[in-house]
């Protein structure tokens, strides 16, 4: 279910790393418990993001929900097709439906976050 | 008492179900020292007849039914009997907030409709459920304004009505808007838009004008947006006299439009409660505040309407919500649908073409202040004697005269606002002009 | 299912821009008297509008026909029970809506000469000392347009004094069952807000309290009964504290409909408060408003109330604008004055036994309701309630049915669904507030109705789960609506 190969947050944020780059999205723990997203609302490229700190939020009818960035850097890129299509988080929350991608300035922070198998037992406690 | 559906016999039975003596002992938590031990120092009840005896009382304190000529941002218009027929109805008047989509698509459906009036008349994409009233929707836009540009500070035109500007400073002050006031020209009433173009900066979230503004004056909306743009602010048009949309030319270029429906919707009422209303581009919907009513299918594919875009509003963002506004004035703005409705495409400028036509009349027989195009409101001079000399003999002919402004423009207390609907008559028109003349006040 | 609900048939209609023909008025005017102008010389041809293009055009009839038929689609009080907690949905007499028509009351212009209106100023002066007596205040200001915004005034009053006193200070404490619009206005008057968490019992944890208020606090918003309908018996213990520490107490009077001729928040050491008088006052809620939210202050808060104020000059009611503190207006003119008429005619009728037994009778009715539901429902907080009694979902939710669905297949019953979800410290929550209005029929019909649904979630939870079954619509699809939002007609290309 959660990809090795991905670091979390105990705010149900997951992020990859690419060289220098994190692609960052939300769970799919996070997706369920939101139910049906409406609205994604996400950073300016350009924005520097801290780790711990909200990078924008994601909307169900009836809750907003802060997305915390998982690392620190400057936001490169966003995911446009989350604009159109909200419901892409729903759907494939660990691929398709990536938030942004972040330039990272402090790799050691990703010593912080929890891996797979931490997240998992995580999830498993909260539900 | 009248309004109580249970008898003391009742009330036993109920007290017994939950195995309690007397009523006293539902209130046993509240400690002592804080029940008030005597009874409300209020009058005793009195029955529907002596309440309304009062009212009316009241009313026949009053001086109305006489022409009136007094505008300024509540405006006396004809209201077709089907509104209150309709509006009155018990599914209207007492039903709550249309949450339950299901049991309120009556409702919805209005609603959804005048979104869509409101759209038409002001040239823009999106409108809400109403605001308020119309000073509260223009320091709302304002703050909206602040939202979408992430810039700081309003320009405000003085021409737009004083108590708007007031609300705007109270709104402002405790999130640290500064205000600036772009000057009115003394020739033609309308901005400067010189002079307003030289108070932006690139801080400036907006500039604020009301057209017709304050003096009736129709003011540059056009170059006032072009200056706006330019600086990267964007243009908020205000307005208080909605019959003006029926005839006036939506501003292209604005970005939000902000303003007051009475006219469409009640008699004055001494002051409320009133109707406002904010409209904007589709880029801008998220930005809005209040409720919104959208369409979409039920389950089994019929067209519905239901609330829609919660997540900006109070209950689900609290500290973040765009605004902290929970009501909207549905029953005012379901008159204002219905009111829209009947006069309809036509009647609506029929409407305005009466007011222009009859405003233009009387403005011609006196000493007008200002030389821009007006509306249904117009500056007089006040040569021969004072504002309120004028008034007093107008009063004396049984007319409500104007609005005298030094209380509002030191610099025009020579002078007077007039406002001239289509409720007015030719007669009551020729004998505010008599009294205008020399000697006329006598 | 009871005898209380039954289908029946109701006329579809379409949108008036669906029913609109060139051609067609609904209203005529008088033809002009005087000459028309040519718009375009007057104004400018830039300045006059082409067609208002897509504006409905029908005749009287079809007006009437529309209107009527949308609100046979609505529920309404005077159709039965909202047992909406919080919000106080009692009967709106409709004596009020005759005051509130007074020809001479209706037709008065808010810039007429005060001499010639003193039939309207005469009926504010009352109700703001009706008002400051039923809560025990030394002042009340009429201006504010609705519940909220009556909030926002109260708060910018709290900043306004604390400043005068040389500082505003920063954070506002606010319960974690608090109503929405409390963080939003304590975030608009510049404030942040700190959650305070309530207690095991749903109440403002007095032990813990003390340490919270540090000198950066302005204030504490609370709700009294709380919207767990629960008495926050410490309530004077928390006036002092905040007072010793130089803050001050601010009350949301949403629930005031528990406390009226019983106790009086001023007497508990409340310092401003707001009122709805679309709650407390039976002033009709018109599908979202208008309400009218006027609050009422002691006395060292009175100076900074919004002006004008009212006074008495030479026995003539006057406005008094010379008033240097004020924080200003927070609306043009003077409040929802229709309103306001409409809340005195209602007190009037009422008198002080009418009002206090209209209190006994909403408490001892929430209490009824509790009491029955109990075996069914579960009750997490087992404090006595007040006007409004909240349950959960939980038992239910066993069987995949949440309190979402129970209050749609209440619908089916012919009621209005109590409050969902709210308050947030109430996982699964069913609030339900009866009010007095309520007879003992429709309240057996409400227990029944809700007894029956207990037991559809055991026996056939997907009935539940898809309720309502009986409305012109069924459930509507809210994520398609948010997701893309449909805000207006267009004509169909």
């Amino acid at each position: 279910m959660y990809p090795e190969d991905f670091k979390y947050t105990r705010e149900h944020e997951w992020v990859k790393v690419e060289g220098d780059v994190g692609v960052v999205g939300i769970t799919f723990y996070a997706q369920q418990a939101l139910g049906d997203i409406v609205y994604v609302d996400l950073p300016k490229v350009g924005t520097r993001v801290e780790q711990g700190k909200p990078l924008g939020s994601v909307e169900s009818v009836k809750a907003v929900s802060d997305i915390y960035a998982p690392v620190s850097g400057e936001v490169i890129e966003v995911n446009e097709a989350l604009v159109e299509q909200p419901e892409l988080l729903n759907r494939d929350p660990h691929g398709a439906a990536w938030l942004a991608k972040i330039r990272l300035n402090s790799p050691e922070e990703l010593n912080n976050l929890l891996d797979a198998a931490q997240y998992q037992a995580l999830v498993a406690e909260e539900s | 008492m009248r309004f109580l559906p249970k008898s003391d016999a009742e009330r036993r039975q109920m007290l017994e179900a939950l195995g309690l003596e007397s009523v006293e002992e539902l209130f046993a938590q509240i400690p002592p020292e804080l029940r008030l031990g005597r009874p409300l120092a209020l009058e005793p009840g009195r029955s529907e007849f002596e309440v309304l005896e009062f009212m009316r009382a009241c009313g026949r304190q009053n001086k109305t039914g006489l022409p009136c000529f007094l505008g300024a941002g509540a405006y006396h218009h004809y209201r077709p009997v089907v509104v209150e027929t309709l509006a009155s109805r018990g599914e209207f008047l007492t039903a709550y907030t249309p949450y339950q989509a299901e049991i309120s698509q009556g409702l919805l459906t209005a609603i959804f409709e005048f979104q869509t009036m409101i759209c038409q008349l002001t040239g823009m994409d999106v409108a809400n459920a109403s605001m308020y009233d119309g000073s509260t929707a223009m320091a709302e836009a304002a703050l909206m304004a602040r939202r979408i540009t992430g810039r700081e500070h309003v320009v405000v035109a003085a021409s737009v009505h004083p108590e708007y500007r007031e609300v705007l400073r109270t709104y402002a002050h405790n999130q640290a808007i500064r205000i600036r006031e772009a000057p009115y020209d003394p020739e033609s009433g309308a901005v400067n838009v010189r002079a307003a173009a030289s108070l932006l900066d690139d801080n400036t979230a907006a500039l604020i004008i009301q057209s017709p503004n304050f003096f009736g004056v129709v003011e540059p909306l056009g170059e006032l947006a072009e200056a706006a743009h330019a600086a990267g602010a964007l243009l908020i048009h205000a307005f208080s006299e909605a019959v003006s949309l029926g005839l006036l030319a939506p501003c292209e270029q604005a970005d939000i439009v902000a303003g007051e429906l009475q006219s469409f919707a009640l008699p004055p009422s001494y002051g409320g409660p009133y109707a406002g209303v904010i409209a904007t581009r589709e880029k801008f919907v998220r930005q809005l505040p209040g409720r919104l009513v959208g369409q979409t299918t039920d389950t089994r594919g019929n067209r519905a309407f239901c609330l829609t875009l919660a997540t900006r509003e109070q209950h689900i963002r609290r500290e973040k919500a765009t605004s902290n506004i929970c009501t909207n004035q549905a029953l005012v703005a379901l008159m204002a649908t219905i009111f829209m409705t009947a006069y309809g495409k036509q009647g609506l400028r029929e409407l305005a073409e009466q007011n222009l036509a009859k405003a233009h009349y009387l403005a011609a027989r006196l000493p007008l202040r200002f030389r821009g195009p007006f509306f249904n409101e117009f500056v007089v001079r006040c040569e021969a004697q004072p504002p309120e000399a004028i008034n007093r003999a107008l009063a004396g002919r049984n007319i409500i005269g104007g609005l005298p402004l030094a209380r509002f423009y030191p610099e025009l207390s020579d002078c007077m606002l007039l406002c001239v609907t289509e409720m007015i008559r030719r007669e009551d028109m020729d004998r505010v002009a008599e009294v205008f003349q020399p000697g006329g006040a006598a | 299912m009871t005898g209380k609900a039954r289908s029946h048939i109701v006329q579809d209609e379409p949108l008036v821009f669906e029913i609109s023909a060139p051609g067609k008025r609904g209203c005529q005017l008088p033809p002009l008297d005087v000459p028309a102008v040519d718009a375009a010389e007057v104004l400018g041809a830039a300045n006059v509008r082409r067609e208002i293009e897509g504006f409905p055009e029908l005749s009287e009839v079809e007006v009437v026909r529309h209107f009527t038929r949308l609100s046979t689609w609505n529920y309404a009080i005077d159709l039965g029970m909202y047992p909406l907690g919080s919000c106080t949905m009692k009967y709106n007499p409709r004596a009020n809506e005759a005051a509130a028509s007074v020809e001479g009351l209706l037709w008065a212009h808010p810039y007429q000469p005060e001499e010639t209106v003193q039939g309207c100023l005469e009926i504010m002066a009352r109700l703001e000392r009706a008002l400051a007596e039923i809560t025990g205040m030394d002042a009340v200001s009429l201006q504010p347009a609705a519940g909220a915004h009556g909030e926002l005034t109260g708060i910018l009053l709290i900043r306004a004094l604390l400043a005068s006193r040389g500082n505003p200070r920063r954070k506002i404490l606010i319960p974690d069952s608090a109503h929405g619009t409390n963080p939003a206005t304590a975030a608009i008057a510049g404030y942040e807000v700190e959650n305070i968490r309530s207690n095991e019992r749903g109440m403002i944890d007095i032990e813990a309290f003390p340490s919270l208020v540090t000198e950066d606090v302005a204030a504490l918003m609370i709700t009294n009964p709380n919207t767990l309908g629960v008495f926050e018996v410490n309530i004077a213990r928390i006036a002092e504290i905040l007072h010793s520490k130089g803050a001050l107490l601010y009350m949301d009077g949403a629930n005031m409909n528990a406390l009226v001729g019983i106790t009086r928040p001023g007497d508990a050491g409340v310092d401003v408060l707001h009122l709805n008088l679309h709650k407390t006052f039976s002033t009709p809620h018109g599908g979202g408003g208008p309400g009218s939210g006027p609050v009422a202050v002691k006395k060292e808060l009175e100076p900074f109330l919004p002006k004008p104020r009212l006074k008495q000059v030479n026995g003539q009611w006057r406005w008094d604008y010379d008033r240097p503190q004020s924080i200003g207006r927070v609306r043009a003119f003077y409040g929802n004055f229709g309103v306001l008429v409409r809340a005195l005619a209602y007190i009037m009728a009422c008198g002080p036994e009418g009002l206090r037994a209209a209190t006994v009778d909403a408490v001892l009715n929430s209490n009824y309701v509790r009491k029955k539901l109990e075996p069914y429902y579960d009750l997490p907080h087992k404090e006595p309630s007040m006007h409004e009694c909240v349950f959960s979902d939980r038992r239910q939710a066993r069987h995949g049915v949440r309190t979402m669905d129970i209050a749609k297949r209440l619908i089916d019953y012919g009621f209005h669904p109590y409050t969902v979800a709210f308050p947030l410290i109430v996982p699964g929550a069913l609030m339900i507030e009866p009010t007095e209005s309520e007879s003992l029929r429709e309240l057996d019909l409400f227990i029944e109705a809700m007894i029956a649904i207990a037991r559809e979630a055991e026996e056939n939870p997907e009935l539940v789960r898809t309720a309502p079954h009986t409305t012109r619509t069924s459930r509507v699809d809210e994520v398609t609506a948010a997701r893309k939002p449909i805000l207006r007609w267009r004509p169909e290309r």
